[in-house]
C-alpha cells in the first residue's frame, strides 16, 4: 500500500521524471504535471492526491499563484514548496498562503520524503477532525 | 611604480585641463564684471570731468574778467579825475594868471594835497609849444615842445592824455593836458605830469596767484607800465591783443602757449578815457590750480576705485570659481557613485539570474545521481567489482552538488540586496557575507583573512547594501595592497562607548606619508589605468559620513595599513563628527 499520493508540479521534465522515480521507490504514488494549470486539472480529476510538491518558479501560473488556486479549490491538499531561490520572502509568502513547508532545490531526497510524510499526517489529522466534527454534528442532531 | 607615475601623469594632465578651463572662465568673468562696473564709472567720470572742467574754467575766466574790469574802471576813474583836475585849472584861471609861476606852484601844491602825490609838475605851454610857465622840480621853463608828438595832439584837443615816454627829463612819465584859449583866441595848453612810479604801482598791484600780473599797453603794443626783469610777456600774444576789435566795456580773454611752452591766459580790457588796454596775464596752470588739484584727486580716486573694483572682482570670482569647482567635483563623485551603485545592482541581478539558471540543472544532476544510488541499492552490489568506487563517485557528485548549491545560494543572497534603505544591521553578519565573496580573490592573492568579531556588537542603522560596498572596498583594497607571499588581513569588530568599530588591518605595503592626505579624495588612485577609478575610498567616506560615522586610516610603509570605521550605535547621531584623516 502506498504511503501517500503525490502530485509533482515542475516545468523541468527531466527533474520530474527522476524525482518521481526516486519517490516511487520510496513507496509513494506519483502523478506529475509540467505546469500549474496541468496540475490543477489533475487535482480536479484525482481526489486521491494527498500532497503537492510545487516548484515556485515556473512559466505560466507560477508557484504562488498555483498554490493559491490549490488552497482555494482543494483546501485539504497539503503543498510543499520547492524553490530555487533562497528567497525567504517567497517562502514566507507561501507559508502565509497555506503551504505546509518549503525546501530549497536541490534538496535531500530523504528530507523531502520526511516532509511529505509530515504533510500527509497533517492531512490525515485534519480529515479525522472533519470526520469527528461531522459525527458530532450527526450525533448532536440525533440527540 | 612606473605604472603609478603614468596614472598620476594622466590625472595631472586632466587636472591641468580643468584648471585651464577654470582660468579661462575666471578671465571671462573678470573681464565682464570689470567692464560692467567700470564703464558707468568711467562714463560718469568723463561727463563730470568735462562739465566740471568747463564750468570751472568759465568761472575762473569770469572772475579774472571781473577783476580786470574793476581795475580798469578804477584806472579809468583815476585818469578821468586827473584830466578833470587839470581842466578845472584852465577853466578857473585865464592864461595871464597861469603865467604867474607863484600861482602855478600854489595850484600844484593844492592838487598834490587835495588829490594825490601823483602830480609831479605843472606847465603852461603856448600855441607854439613853448613852455611859458613851469612849476615843478625840473628846470623846464622855456622848454620847446613844438615838435613833441603829445603837443601836437594836445593843442588840437580839449583834453588829452599822453602815452608814457621819457621826454626831456629822461624818466618815464605821462602827461595830462587841458586846452584853453587866450582872450585873443590863441590856444594854450596846461600840462600836468603824472608820477609814473605811482601810476605804475596802481596797475602793478593787480596780482593773482603766483604768476598773475597786469600791465597797460597802448594800441601799438607798447608798454605803459613797467615789468620786473623776471616777468616775461609774449610779444605775439600782445600782437593778437592789439588786433582785437573790442566792443564797448567787454573784456576779452584768450589763451596762448608762449615760447617757454607754458599755456598762458590773457584777459584784456580797453580803457575808456585813453586808448590803452589793461592786460592781465596768468599762467594757466596757476589760474586753474584748484581745478588741477581737484582733477588729480578725482583721477586718483578713480584709479584707486578702479583697482578696488578689479581686485574685488578678481577675489570674488576666484572664490566663486573655487566653489563651482568644488560643487562640480562633488557632483561628479555623486554621479560616479550613482553609476557604481547602479553597476553593482546590475551585477547583482545578473548574478542572481545566473545562480538561478544554474540551480535547476544542478538539481536535476543531483537527483539523477541520487536515482543511480537508489537503483544500485536494489542491485546485488556485492557482485560488482567496481561498486565501492562507483558509490564513492556518486557521493562525491552529491557533495559537489551541495557545494554548488551553497555557492549559488550565497550569490543569490548577496546580490538580492541592492537597495539603500537604512535598516538595523548586524555588522558581524555583513562582514561574514562579504568575506565569503572576497575569500576567493584573497586565496588567489595568497592572503588569509582572519576575523576577530565581537559577538556582542550592537546593531547600527545603515543601509546593508552600502555597508557591504564599504566593506568590500576596504577588503579588496587590502588584498590589492599585498605584495608579499603571506598576506594577512584581520577584520575586527568591537564596541566602544556609543560606537560600533570595525578595523580592517592588512600587512601590505602601506601608504606613503605623501599620499595619506589624499586617499579619500575622489579620483585619487595609485592603481594602474583601468584598474581603479579612485572612487572606492571616497565612496566609503561618503557612505560612512552620511551615516554619521567616521573613517580613519593609519599606515606605516612596509608594515601595513589599518582602516577604522566607527558607526554610531542606535539611536543614530544625526550630525557627523569631523574626520581626522
Amino acid at each position: 500500500m502506498s504511503m501517500a499520493k503525490i502530485l509533482l508540479i515542475d516545468d523541468e521534465a527531466s527533474f520530474l521524471e527522476v524525482l518521481s522515480k526516486r519517490l516511487e521507490t520510496r513507496n509513494l504514488t506519483i502523478a506529475t504535471a509540467l505546469s500549474g494549470e496541468a496540475g490543477l486539472k489533475i487535482l480536479a480529476k484525482d481526489h486521491a492526491v494527498d500532497v503537492v510538491i510545487l516548484d515556485v518558479k515556473m512559466p505560466g501560473l507560477d508557484g504562488i499563484e498555483t498554490l493559491q488556486m490549490i488552497k482555494k479549490n482543494f483546501p485539504l491538499v497539503e503543498v510543499v514548496m520547492l524553490t530555487g531561490h533562497a528567497t525567504v520572502e517567497t517562502a514566507i509568502e507561501g507559508m502565509k498562503l497555506g503551504a505546509f513547508d518549503y525546501l530549497m532545490k536541490p534538496c535531500d531526497i530523504d528530507l523531502l520524503v520526511q516532509k511529505v510524510q509530515e504533510a500527509k499526517e497533517k492531512k490525515i489529522k485534519h480529515e479525522e477532525k472533519i470526520v469527528q466534527a461531522q459525527m458530532k454534528e450527526i450525533t448532536g442532531r440525533m440527540a | 611604480m612606473a605604472q603609478c607615475s603614468v596614472v598620476q601623469g594622466e590625472t595631472q594632465r586632466q587636472q591641468a585641463d580643468k584648471r585651464l578651463e577654470y582660468a579661462k572662465f575666471r578671465r571671462a568673468m573678470t573681464l565682464v564684471v570689470t567692464a560692467v562696473s567700470m564703464t558707468p564709472l568711467l562714463l560718469l567720470s568723463a561727463v563730470l570731468y568735462f562739465n566740471y572742467h568747463a564750468v570751472y574754467e568759465s568761472k575762473v575766466i569770469d572772475h579774472l574778467e571781473a577783476v580786470v574790469e574793476r581795475h580798469a574802471l578804477a584806472i579809468d576813474e583815476f585818469l578821468f579825475e586827473r584830466r578833470q583836475n587839470v581842466h578845472m585849472q584852465v577853466d578857473s584861471y585865464p592864461y595871464e594868471q597861469l603865467r604867474d609861476e607863484t600861482l602855478l606852484y600854489d595850484r600844484l601844491r593844492k592838487m598834490q594835497s587835495n588829490y594825490s602825490n601823483d602830480y609831479v609838475d605843472l606847465g603852461l605851454v603856448d600855441e607854439n609849444g613853448l613852455q611859458m610857465a613851469y612849476a615843478g622840480p625840473f628846470r623846464l621853463l622855456q622848454a620847446d615842445y613844438g615838435t613833441a608828438e603829445w603837443f601836437r595832439q594836445a593843442i588840437a584837443e580839449e583834453r588829452y592824455i599822453s602815452d608814457v615816454f621819457s621826454g626831456m627829463r629822461g624818466a618815464p612819465h605821462f602827461i595830462v593836458t587841458a586846452q584853453g584859449h587866450r582872450t585873443d583866441g590863441r590856444a594854450f595848453v596846461l600840462r600836468a605830469t603824472i608820477d609814473f612810479a605811482h601810476f605804475n604801482e596802481r596797475v602793478r598791484h593787480i596780482r593773482m596767484g603766483t604768476t598773475g600780473l597786469a600791465f597797460l599797453i597802448n594800441r601799438h603794443g607798447e608798454f605803459q607800465t613797467g615789468l620786473r626783469p623776471d616777468e616775461i610777456v609774449d610779444r605775439e600774444a600782445l600782437a593778437r591783443i592789439i588786433g582785437i576789435n573790442f566792443a564797448e566795456g567787454v573784456p576779452v580773454h584768450l589763451e596762448k602757449t608762449n615760447a617757454q611752452n607754458q599755456a598762458m591766459i590773457y584777459v584784456a580790457y580797453p580803457l575808456k578815457i585813453k586808448d590803452w588796454i589793461l592786460v592781465f596775464q596768468q599762467d594757466k596752470h596757476d589760474a586753474f590750480e584748484h581745478l588741477y588739484s581737484a582733477q588729480l584727486i578725482s583721477v586718483s580716486v578713480l584709479l584707486l576705485g578702479g583697482l578696488a573694483i578689479i581686485g574685488t572682482a578678481l577675489a570674488l570670482i576666484r572664490r566663486m570659481v573655487q566653489r563651482i569647482s568644488v560643487a562640480e567635483q562633488d557632483q561628479e563623485v555623486l554621479q560616479k557613485q550613482v553609476v557604481e551603485t547602479g553597476k553593482l545592482a546590475a551585477i547583482g541581478e545578473l548574478a542572481a539570474g545566473i545562480a538561478h539558471e544554474i540551480n535547476n540543472p544542478l538539481a536535476i544532476m543531483v537527483e539523477h545521481a541520487g536515482w543511480i544510488g537508489d537503483l544500485m541499492k536494489a542491485e546485488n552490489t556485492a557482485a560488482m567489482k567496481g561498486y565501492p568506487e562507483m558509490d564513492n563517485s556518486l557521493r562525491e557528485i552529491e557533495i559537489q552538488g551541495r557545494r554548488c548549491k551553497e555557492i549559488t545560494h550565497k550569490l543569490l543572497s548577496f546580490a538580492r540586496r541592492t537597495d539603500s534603505r537604512v535598516q538595523e544591521t548586524q555588522l558581524n553578519d555583513l562582514i561574514e557575507e562579504v568575506i565569503e565573496v572576497s575569500a576567493q580573490k584573497a586565496r588567489y592573492g595568497n592572503t588569509t583573512i582572519n576575523l576577530e568579531l565581537d559577538p556582542a556588537l550592537p546593531v547600527v542603522r545603515i543601509s546593508p547594501t552600502e555597508m557591504q560596498q564599504v566593506l568590500l572596498n576596504l577588503v579588496n583594497n587590502a588584498i590589492d595592497a599585498m605584495n608579499k607571499e603571506a598576506g594577512a588581513i584581520t577584520i575586527r569588530t568591537r564596541s566602544e562607548d556609543a560606537w560600533a568599530v570595525i578595523e580592517v588591518e592588512d600587512n601590505g605595503q602601506g601608504i606613503p606619508e605623501a599620499n595619506m592626505a589624499r586617499i579619500f579624495e575622489p579620483f585619487y588612485t595609485t592603481k594602474p589605468v583601468g584598474k581603479g577609478t579612485g572612487l572606492g575610498l571616497s565612496i566609503c567616506y561618503g557612505i560612512i559620513d552620511k551615516s554619521g560615522g567616521t573613517i580613519n586610516v593609519s599606515s606605516t610603509v612596509g608594515v601595513g595599513t589599518t582602516f577604522t570605521v566607527r558607526l554610531p550605535v542606535l539611536p543614530a547621531v544625526p550630525a557627523a563628527p569631523a574626520v581626522e584623516a
